[in-house]
């Protein structure tokens, strides 16, 4: 085994083994650095196979960005913090489904087989990726942006009327 | 075989003396900030511990390390202990794709002055450091203090609403240097250093990366008059000094951002290119040190008004400015 080798085995561990105890701990805390660390992982795995810019972005939008906010929520509501794992009997309906649709997806990969053949690294360079996301795929980011925005302006909208008060400085 | 033990060694010395520059550069810029800011107060600042001063840094890690490490009851004690260590290492970590210089060739083998010399630079910077708000978001958590856990609060959402800033004001200078590499980002600016020909994104950059490093004027985090300290107020000893130490590693670390994003990295004319480099990294702090000892603490309506109302829009403007020049000058 070559030393990319064994440091991808590694780090898939890591990932899994971190995925596992985020899924189970019961103080949400310890949830989300559990699921940090799993994101982490993600990324160093998408390194070690010659595509460092997937990994960057893992670091920057997932580790960095959204689970900083669920950080933030769950230490602005100030949640009961449970101790422990989630006992195994809750879990067993979920694993299910996840260990069917693995079983589903993995099927579908071997059974097509461009689904094999692994994409050359260069693929993954940063213009190549700007050059096929904004020039083949510009339609389909406009359309997820307008949706974003939409979803940003309802939800604007809801919080202010809850509140009933038309902004401005605070009194 | 021995390319690869050459190539080991050679990774191994890098490394080495980035550690030992960055952190050599940390504990004095501790002493100079504290003797800058004497003078800006009519004092003389630490002038007792050996000449002019020079050994206080040894004597405070000295002071810090042999001082109890208290871990108050009631504390989630894993996370205490790991939340400075996140701060520090984030800050560390960037060096890793920091180039110091153009790459020389020792014995006809070019030795870049990188330790990694990634095509996706930029992104690892910024990424590493929305990983710093973990440190102080947790230590704030963790402490069982409302004093801490507010600090906290404040930090976490004070870096969300600046990296978005700071985020928007790199994208021109990537814009216009066609690369993430920061290597390529300096040689970019070889006639001209982007803060002249990006002056708005610069003045961007500024303001929010000083948010970023949670010092006056956006120190709300650790407010000393209204939040004791904030979220390290429960720390002691030498953890305590690694949030220090992590504070003092961002700034050196700025000052590299700054100087390869905005000033032209190495290229200037005269002195050779690791001077030109040092210089520009350590006018940065120094600029930080001055803007302490000048300005008072933002409110937080303010701060927030400052980051969404008024740099995010001129960061989108600047970005769509910035690409109608570039396809008009096509």
């Amino acid at each position: 085994m070559t030393a990319l080798g064994a440091l991808f085995y590694l780090l898939s561990a890591v990932m899994l083994a971190a995925a596992g105890l985020a899924a189970t701990r019961r103080n949400p805390i310890h949830a989300v650095c559990c699921a940090v660390v799993a994101f982490l992982a993600s990324a160093g795995v998408f390194t070690v196979l010659g595509a460092p810019l997937p990994g960057a972005l893992q670091v920057v939008v997932y580790a960095g960005a959204i689970m900083v906010l669920f950080l933030f929520i769950i230490m602005l509501l100030g949640l009961p913090v449970g101790q422990g794992s989630v006992p195994a009997t809750r879990l067993a309906a979920p694993g299910v489904l996840v260990g069917a649709s693995l079983v589903a997806l993995f099927t579908l990969l071997i059974r097509d087989p461009a689904g094999l053949t692994p994409l050359p690294a260069a693929t993954a360079a940063p213009g190549a990726v700007g050059a096929v996301l904004f020039g083949d795929y510009w339609l389909a980011v406009e359309a997820v942006s307008i949706l974003l925005f939409a979803a940003l302006a309802a939800v604007l909208l809801l919080g202010r009327a809850r509140r009933g008060h038309k902004g401005g400085e605070p009194a | 075989m021995t390319d690869i033990l050459c190539g080991i060694l050679v990774m191994l010395a890098r490394m080495a003396v980035v550690l030992a520059v960055v952190f050599g550069l940390a504990a004095y810029m501790i002493l100079v900030e504290r003797k800058l800011l004497g003078r800006f107060q009519v004092r003389y600042g630490p002038n007792r511990v050996g000449l002019f001063g020079l050994l206080q840094p040894i004597a405070d890690g000295l002071k810090m390390l042999l001082k109890e490490d208290i871990v108050a009851d009631g504390v989630d004690r894993r996370i205490f202990l790991i939340a400075p260590a996140i701060v520090a290492g984030a800050a560390l970590f960037s060096f890793a794709v920091v180039p110091f210089g153009p790459t020389f060739a020792v014995f006809d083998r070019p030795i870049a002055q990188v330790i990694a010399d990634t095509d996706v630079g930029l992104l690892v910077i910024f990424g590493l450091s929305s990983l710093a708000v973990y440190g102080v978001a947790l230590g704030g958590w963790t402490s069982d203090n409302k004093y801490s856990l507010l600090g906290g609060i404040r930090g976490a959402a004070q870096m969300i609403s600046y990296e978005l800033a700071l985020g928007l004001s790199l994208v021109p200078v990537a814009m216009m240097a066609r690369s993430l590499n920061l290597t390529d980002i300096v040689s970019a600016q070889a006639t001209l250093p982007f803060a002249l020909s990006q002056p708005v994104a610069f003045a961007i950059f500024v303001v929010s990366a000083l948010a970023e490093t949670n010092r006056i004027p956006f120190d709300l985090p650790e407010a000393e008059n209204e939040l004791q300290a904030g979220f390290h107020t429960e720390y002691s000893g030498m953890r305590f000094a690694l949030f220090f130490v992590g504070e003092y590693v961002n700034m050196i670390l700025l000052g590299s951002v700054t100087a390869i994003f905005f000033l032209g990295g190495w290229n200037g004319p005269l002195l050779p290119p690791i001077v030109w480099f040092g210089l520009k990294v350590l006018a940065v702090p120094v600029f930080l040190i001055w803007t302490r000892a000048s300005l008072p603490r933002l409110r937080y309506d303010q701060l927030m008004a400052l980051g969404w109302k008024c740099l995010v829009p001129l960061g989108l403007a600047n970005i769509l400015v910035t690409g109608a020049l570039l396809a008009a000058g096509r």
